[in-house]
């Protein structure tokens, strides 16, 4: 009897579909003349203006997800759910920070020739494979924490048109991160780790080149997994090149525990801490302890006085509670406020409400945007897609303040 | 036979209690307020409340299944209801009067007002102990009607939970398709939150209630028909089923359009693997929970191979179909390789060894140590897309033909092994390794054979998500990828080979559907195991003999044999 | 288990791996003993967190090992048990150090954190065991293999919907922070020597229980042979419940000194340690509780010092990268020479 049920079922949906396939008929013509390149969206009266996020909101990487996921609802929620007179909607994909789910998010939104641009992704790896689908289907997307440099090399087959990222490019971030330890900490002999992640193997990849290139030695260049707490053997091993700075631009739980326990193994004393944006997190000096005390973070250049912050965090208090979970919520907020702002500079409304969007334009007003006063500082596109340059980074030193849980810490120097 | 007249209470009670519990559960956990974005009746009905109601419904039903006459049984289910309702109430009144949220970061404002209906506390809760008493009753008035009538309005319900569920996928789909969209534009709702409209609801359960019904009262006597025809006709039959079959898998990318044809590929690649693990774990009952490895060892071999990356140290730019047999074969030898320190090893010892093997090639693909030779954690990146007869395999709807090609052929490998000589040794090591041996049967050859089949079908699997992708990452090749494997075909129903397809789409299809509703997904999934097996333990599609070691007490009427 | 007594090509293939394997391990070491690029007293710090790390592996594999010797189950479930107690122990702890509670009466303190997380998790694996293992007695193994999975995906998810995604810090209790100086430049965390003190004394507490008290001996009773069990007057329902409660306190416990340790409380955080520790119990013997802890000491000794000792000298960069590998190989390599475990199966038989 099941087996016939399921037999019944797959008929069923199959026959649906083909009847669906056979029926209908053609809709009217919009009155409006799209002349751009590849196409435009065109939004009825009444109807929403649909963007669409592709994040990373399950598994262990979720709170990345979830953070930038929460600074775009509140970005929407700041015009009141609408632009131009329309609804705005916001649907939305899993992309679990691997190949696999990039492709089939990408896939997805790419179907849906109602999305006019994609907040999105969180790992670089997802971008990779979903761009080409969301670059085909003429959308635009906004990475709020891509960093591989590929992504916005014109010369390397995963760059595509549309793309963008408010996340600074590891190129950026490595070098600037080198540049401060060798130039402004006086530094010159450094150790990295990274934890196998994509995104910390290349941000320290970029730090060792560009360090040994300003005349350093780099002592050790080590690695640790993902889901590692032992810290004590990969430090023991580094501790034996006597470095005078340790750079490991990972995530937390590791980064924490890599800290705290530098302290405590002989030889690593005084060593000089510092990490990247991956660690830039409330809970990250609070879970160290006094160990935190004195470390350097690069991160996204966020003023503690920039009262526009002060706001937003106010808002996420009292919108989606609590304080964001990750690092990424003010470069998601800026890159959905960019998009908003750009359908809303290169929409055509008609008479009757009705919107058009034209796709090229778009992308146009995008890689024309200059001196965009955002969160993350002033925001400028190049025409690669590379939207945080110059000021958008900052080097944080945590004090006992943040320890006791103040955040975020003050920024301590800029390039 | 005292206890007879009287009123079950605690039953009741009970079940209004557990209800209660799954209710606070599903609303702390999130599901209520993100479901709430989501109607599945536009305007009328949310997902949220939908499953709050769909589970006081079921509450309902049982506490009418404990009583022992219809007014009873009313009764009860109206008393489970109540207790259900008032148990939210509660929650609400918490949530209203102590900030929670630093520990349960769900209990907001937001879901007050939606259990409320946004009525705010007094006047909004009278309603909510209205509504969801009413389904508490409607549960056990499910549970009285006549089981046939009850069968067909569940169906039909479940069509439309289904369909509203899907609606932003099938409404894409449809605009695919040329005029469809328009056609069908009065079954869906308009807007952000849209679902079914409520004509369309009422269409849909309308049409498959009644059609359920049909089909029931006409069913046996097509049977009987088609039994009666003679066995010329009974065959031409068959091949015209068979014909239209073919017809719909050549067919099925047009009619399904991108995404959902992406879906089919990834269950595609799932379904592949399922078809290997099953000659492991399934005809040979050899538990490998590191199946991932040969997916790895597939996918690792072909980026290689083919890469035009030039960050690799060796840069061999092989053509795809050259690639492809020598890995094939190097997964078969990787096959053989692991399998033969695991020989010795029985149950759960053989798991977590194979679980080791796993681990042990997803490390070895990200490490440092052998990044220049296979990319380490930065992965492989530009594999080229497969050509086939000038055309570029390189979109969802030109790869699904590579995909159900392999699949096709796992699947006759498959079924012609299982009946061999092979497949029935395979069967008797399962049953028992000391009885197999003395039979006659080479336990060496016979495992290691099954390791090397099911090793080349995941390997095969591998490859071809290597050119779908474009680029393979170590990450891709986690121990989850074997852990669902494993469950997509103990839940298809193990051994058999309609079950993987069943289990596959079940596991691998669904949630690839399902992608929306992401956070939910493995918290959905791990549920549906547990209940699974409590409920069907043998599978939705299982292999005759192992249904019977199951349910070896009970009375199973003779059927007739199916292939 | 004779079946491949016969001399064979499989056994020459074995033979030599191992050897191989052997011989890369003792040139490995010669090569980095020689360099001298460590101290003894870097080695001292290796061994002793190595040390603490096996410690917490033990006491949740001692859960694993337990159920398994009486029901023949892999709880895979076992790893979210841990991490349950954690969590709720965070909670309690949070507040207590907020309301100053803790600086105060911080032995008071520290009980109370191990008491809930004890409590949650021992109340969590009842309802588990209730409700999802109990219908499946006498269901083929691997029906109960895919609830626990399924169980376990459940709880993580659970908690990551009830909890938040964030990463939630364990407050720094001053009174377990330090290091306690030995002779010369050795020295020794604190928290490191309470891990394993607190882990020795749990353990030893059990194989008391087990061997001694009433319910020790019922539960060796039934994982005898559950019928003859129930026929000498056994609850063995009741047993197998208080088994997976033992079980799950001891995980809880873990958690909390876990959390002492690394400070960090996840959704996710059981996954691993959970699979580190089934692996320990594999090792020692499944269904084994003294070979449970030996195994998982030897694993976090292995870990700890595996990769410097064994990879460094022979050139392999970030050789910590490949600890996983070198515990798997070493789980291989104990398996095909002793099939069972270091120490054999049975919880029924008593080991010297």
């Amino acid at each position: 009897m099941n087996k016939r049920l399921i037999a019944l079922f797959s008929v069923l949906v199959i026959a649906s579909m083909a009847l669906a396939a056979c029926g209908g008929a053609g809709g009217g013509a919009a009155a409006y003349e799209c002349t751009d390149a590849i196409g435009c969206v065109t939004v009825a009266p009444g109807d929403p203006i649909h963007i669409a996020y592709a994040l990373t909101v399950s598994g262990p990487t979720s709170s990345l997800g979830e953070d930038s996921r929460g600074a775009i609802e509140i970005a929407i929620a700041d015009r009141g759910g609408e632009l131009l007179g329309h609804p705005i909607e916001l649907s939305g994909e899993d992309t679990l920070c691997s190949a696999e789910g990039g492709q089939a998010a990408g896939t997805k939104l790419s179907a849906d020739a109602t999305i006019v641009g994609v907040i999105g992704t969180n790992c670089s790896s997802e971008a990779r494979s979903a761009m080409p689908l969301i670059s085909q289907a003429g959308m635009v997307m906004i990475s709020p924490s891509n960093t591989n440099p590929d992504l916005t090399n014109p010369d390397h087959p995963d760059s595509h048109p549309g793309y963008f990222r408010t996340a600074h490019n590891d190129l950026f971030q490595g070098r600037v991160a080198a540049e401060f330890a060798y130039n402004e900490l006086g530094v010159r002999s450094v150790a990295t780790i990274h934890d196998g992640s994509p995104y910390a193997e290349s941000l320290q990849a970029v730090f060792a080149e560009v360090f040994a290139e300003l005349g350093g030695t780099v002592t050790a260049q080590e690695a640790i997994n993902v889901g590692d707490t032992d810290m004590g053997p990969v430090l023991t091993t580094i501790a034996a090149g006597s470095p005078e700075l340790i750079y490991f631009p990972i995530f937390e739980p590791e980064g924490n525990l890599i800290a705290s326990k530098s302290k405590e193994v002989s030889g690593l004393e005084d060593v000089i801490l510092m990490a990247a944006d991956g660690l830039f997190a409330d809970t990250m000096p609070e879970a160290t302890g006094s160990a935190a005390v004195g470390m350097y973070l690069s991160g996204p250049y966020v003023d503690v006085n920039n009262a526009a912050y002060g706001e937003f965090l106010q808002k996420w208090a009292d919108q989606i509670g609590g304080v964001p979970p990750s690092g990424f919520h003010a470069h998601a907020y800026d890159a959905t406020n960019m998009l908003l702002n750009a359908i809303e500079a290169v929409a055509v409304v008609g008479e009757d409400g009705t919107v058009n969007i034209p796709r090229q334009a778009l992308r146009d007003a995008l890689y024309g945007l200059s001196g965009y006063a955002g969160l993350t500082g002033n925001l400028t596109c190049d025409a690669n897609g590379d939207c945080a340059t110059g000021e958008a980074l900052g080097v944080f030193q945590l004090s006992q303040a943040e320890v006791d849980g103040a955040w975020p810490p003050p920024v301590f120097w800029q390039p | 036979m005292s206890t007879q007249n009287q009123f079950n209470w605690k039953k009741a009670i009970q079940l209004g209690a557990i209800a209660g519990i799954v209710g606070i559960l599903i609303a702390l956990v999130g599901m209520v307020e993100t479901f709430d974005k989501r109607d599945i009746v536009a305007g009328a009905i949310s997902m949220g409340w939908t499953m709050l109601l769909l589970t006081v419904l079921v509450a309902g039903y049982f506490s009418a299944s404990h009583q022992t006459s219809n007014l009873f049984r009313l009764s009860a289910s109206g008393i489970t209801g109540l207790i259900f309702s008032l148990i939210m109430s509660l929650l609400a009144l918490l949530v209203e009067n102590f900030d929670l949220r630093q520990t349960l970061v769900n209990a907001s404002p937001q879901l007050i007002r939606i259990l409320t209906f946004e009525n705010g506390i007094p006047n909004g809760l009278i309603s909510l102990i209205a509504i969801t008493t009413i389904f508490g009753i409607l549960g056990g008035v499910l549970y009285v009607t006549p089981s046939k009538i009850r069968k067909a309005i569940s169906l039909g319900l479940s069509i439309v939970v289904l369909l509203g569920l899907l609606e932003d996928i099938i409404q894409v789909t449809l605009a695919g398709l040329g005029g469809a969209s328009s056609a069908l534009a009065w079954m869906f709702g308009r807007g952000a939150q849209s679902g079914l409209s409520i004509t369309g609801a009422i269409v849909v359960f309308v049409v498959v209630t009644a059609s359920n019904l049909l089909w029931d009262v006409n069913a046996p006597k097509i049977n009987s028909q088609v039994e009666k025809m003679p066995a010329n006709r009974q065959r031409s039959l068959r091949v015209l089923g068979y014909g239209l079959i073919i017809l719909v898998v050549l067919y099925l990318p047009t009619l399904l359009g991108l995404y959902l044809t992406e879906v089919v590929n990834v269950t595609g690649l799932f379904i592949l693997m399922g078809l290997g693990l099953n000659i492991v774990v399934g005809f040979a009952g050899l538990l490998d929970l590191g199946y991932v490895a040969f997916y790895a060892i597939g996918a690792y071999a072909v980026g290689v191979l083919t890469t035009l990356s030039g960050e690799l140290s060796t840069s061999l730019g092989w053509n795809f179909w050259l690639a492809l047999p020598v890995c094939i074969f190097l997964c078969v030898m990787a096959g053989v390789v692991l399998g033969i320190p695991v020989l010795n090893m029985r149950g759960d010892y053989l798991a977590i060894v194979t679980l080791g093997f796993g681990e042990i090639i997803r490390i070895l693909a990200l490490s440092d140590f052998l990044k220049p030779h296979i990319g380490g954690s930065q992965g492989i990146v530009n594999i080229p897309a497969p050509e086939f007869l000038g055309v570029l395999l390189n979109k969802p709807q030109t790869l699904y033909y590579l995909i159900v090609a392999g699949c096709i052929l796992a699947l006759f490998i498959s079924q012609r092994l299982r009946d061999s000589r092979l497949g029935r040794s395979w069967k008797a090591m399962r049953e028992d390794e000391d009885v197999a041996q003395a039979m006659g049967i080479n336990l060496v050859a016979t495992k290691l054979l099954a390791f090397a089949t099911g090793a080349a079908f995941s390997g095969l699997s591998g490859t071809i998500l290597a050119v779908k992708l474009g680029t393979i990452y170590p990450h891709s090749f986690a121990l989850l990828i074997s852990i669902n494997v494993l469950s997509l075909i103990i839940v298809g129903g193990m051994g058999s080979i309609p079950g993987v397809f069943v289990g596959g789409l079940l596991l691998a299809g669904m949630p690839e559907l399902l992608r929306e509703f992401a956070e939910y997904r493995l918290l959905i999934y791990g549920a549906l195991l547990v209940v699974m097996m409590q409920v069907r333990p043998e599978g939705f599609w299982p292999e005759e003999t192992h249904k019977r070691e199951l349910h070896e007490n009970e009375h199973i009427p003779a059927q007739e044999a199916t292939s | 288990m004779q079946s491949l007594k016969r001399f064979n090509w499989t056994d020459v293939f074995m033979w030599v791996v191992g050897a191989a394997l052997l011989i890369l391990t003792i040139i490995g070491s010669y090569l980095t003993l020689q360099q001298g690029k460590y101290t003894t007293v870097q080695w001292f710090d290796l061994a002793v967190f190595g040390l603490a790390q096996g410690s917490v592996y033990a006491l949740i594999a001692l859960g694993y090992t337990l159920v398994y010797g009486i029901l023949r189950m892999i709880n895979f479930a076992h790893g979210e048990i841990f991490m349950s107690g954690a969590y709720l122990g965070y909670f309690v702890a949070t507040s207590m150090q907020r309301s100053g509670f803790m600086q105060e009466n911080p032995l008071l303190g520290i009980a109370l954190i191990f008491l809930t997380a004890m409590t949650t998790s021992a109340i969590l694996a009842a309802i588990l065991e209730r409700i999802a293992y109990r219908p499946l007695r006498g269901a083929p193994r691997l029906v109960p293999l895919i609830t626990a999975i399924g169980a376990s995906f459940f709880l993580q998810y659970v908690f990551r919907g009830l909890f938040g995604t964030q990463n939630r810090a364990y407050p720094e209790i001053a009174y377990i922070q330090g290091a306690i100086p030995l002779f010369g430049n050795f020295q020794i965390q604190k928290i490191q020597l309470i891990v394993i003190i607190a882990a020795a004394v749990m353990m030893a507490a059990l194989a008391f229980f087990v061997q001694y008290t009433k319910t020790g001996k019922a539960m060796r009773a039934v994982s005898e042979d559950k019928s003859v069990a129930a026929l000498m007057g056994i609850d063995v329902d009741k047993i197998i419940t208080r088994t997976f409660v033992i079980g799950a306190a001891l995980a809880g416990a873990a958690g909390v000194l876990y959390c002492f340790m690394f400070r960090i409380v996840t959704f996710y955080m059981g996954f691993i340690p959970g699979l580190k520790a089934f692996t320990s119990a594999v090792l020692g013997g499944i269904g084994n509780p003294p070979g449970a802890m030996l195994g998982g000491l030897f694993l976090g000794i292995f870990e700890s010092l595996g990769p410097t000792l064994f990879l460094d000298g022979l050139g392999i960069p970030a050789p910590y990268q490949l600890k996983d590998v070198i515990a798997f190989t070493m789980l291989v390599m104990i398996l095909i020479f002793r099939p069972t475990g270091i120490l054999g199966e049975r919880l029924s038989k008593t080991k010297a």
